[in-house]
């Protein structure tokens, strides 16, 4: 079962990539128990975890906050294709990012996008779901973790 | 032990690298591209998993790699494996998400020449680029 101290793993993660990647550090809220189906953005992020745990990783994050992070990134093509692009890789980094305490055997699989649609959390006895507050320049997001 | 089937001359009598970039990420590839500053580093192209990577090396024979690990169809450590293979000079640097020491260990052992980790900045892409070139 995932408990709340692993959870820092995840907010760590989420802290570098926006100092790194976006050169400006986004404010991380303090995770919270999801209860029911999560309201998500237009597009989401989702890596399957596999191995000595399972679950899913998402980060759901608006085109708006998607399009200044390309600009950011020194980006200039902002099509439907490079938002799923780039919410696929934010998901990937922090989940990839995750296993420097998870360790290896936290398998992560290649990004999948939905644009618009909820994702479907898995069903599995001890999993647990959190969200991930974030709060970048005027934007929010959310990472949501659920894990065995 | 590698050979010696390292890079050309180019007409000033330096070394002239050529390099190819491996990412499932169209974003990645690009800023991998625009981000690194080496005159004597000629990009041939760009693969989006393994496979594609073997093909493009095959016609292009590149000095220097850029790879990443998740990938569709082929990851990244099996086809450092088999690029090692093709050409034992070839000069891999690793370009991953995955922060655990026994993944950067494994690339290693099949034949990566360095490993850095995602997010990174420009300026670490370029001294780890700069470590790979010397």
């Amino acid at each position: 079962m995932l408990h709340e101290q692993e959870l820092k793993t995840f907010v760590e993660g989420t802290t570098n990539f926006f100092e790194v990647a976006a050169q400006q550090p986004a404010s991380i809220g303090s995770p919270y128990l999801m209860e029911g189906s999560p309201a998500v953005h237009e597009y989401t992020g989702v890596i399957n975890i596999s191995g000595k745990r399972e679950g899913v990783v998402y980060f759901t994050a608006s085109k708006a906050m998607l399009t200044v992070l390309l600009m950011k990134m020194q980006e200039n093509d902002f099509s439907h294709e490079t938002m799923r692009d780039l919410v696929g890789e934010v998901a990937n980094t922090i989940s990839g990012n995750a296993r420097r305490d998870f360790g290896r055997d936290f398998v992560i699989s290649v990004p999948s996008v939905l644009s618009g649609e909820k994702p479907q959390i898995p069903q599995k006895p001890g999993l647990r779901s959190f969200i991930i507050p974030i709060n970048w320049r005027s934007h929010s997001a959310k990472l949501i973790v659920s894990l065995t | 032990m590698r050979d010696s089937n390292g890079p050309a001359m180019n007409g000033n009598g330096k070394r002239s690298f050529k390099l190819m970039i491996v990412d499932d990420s169209n974003i990645m590839r690009r800023r991998i591209e625009r981000s690194q500053h080496f005159e004597d580093l000629q990009l041939v192209g760009t693969a989006g998993n393994g496979l594609e990577a073997l093909e493009l090396f095959r016609k292009t024979d590149p000095d220097v790699v850029t790879m990443d690990l998740t990938m569709p169809r082929m990851d990244g450590i099996e086809c450092i494996g088999q690029l090692v293979a093709l050409k034992p000079a070839v000069r891999i640097l690793v370009i991953s998400a995955l922060a655990d020491k026994a993944t950067a260990v494994e690339a290693m052992e099949r034949g990566a020449n360095g490993f850095l980790n995602k997010p990174f900045t420009d300026r670490q892409l370029n001294e780890a680029i700069a470590d790979l070139m010397r």
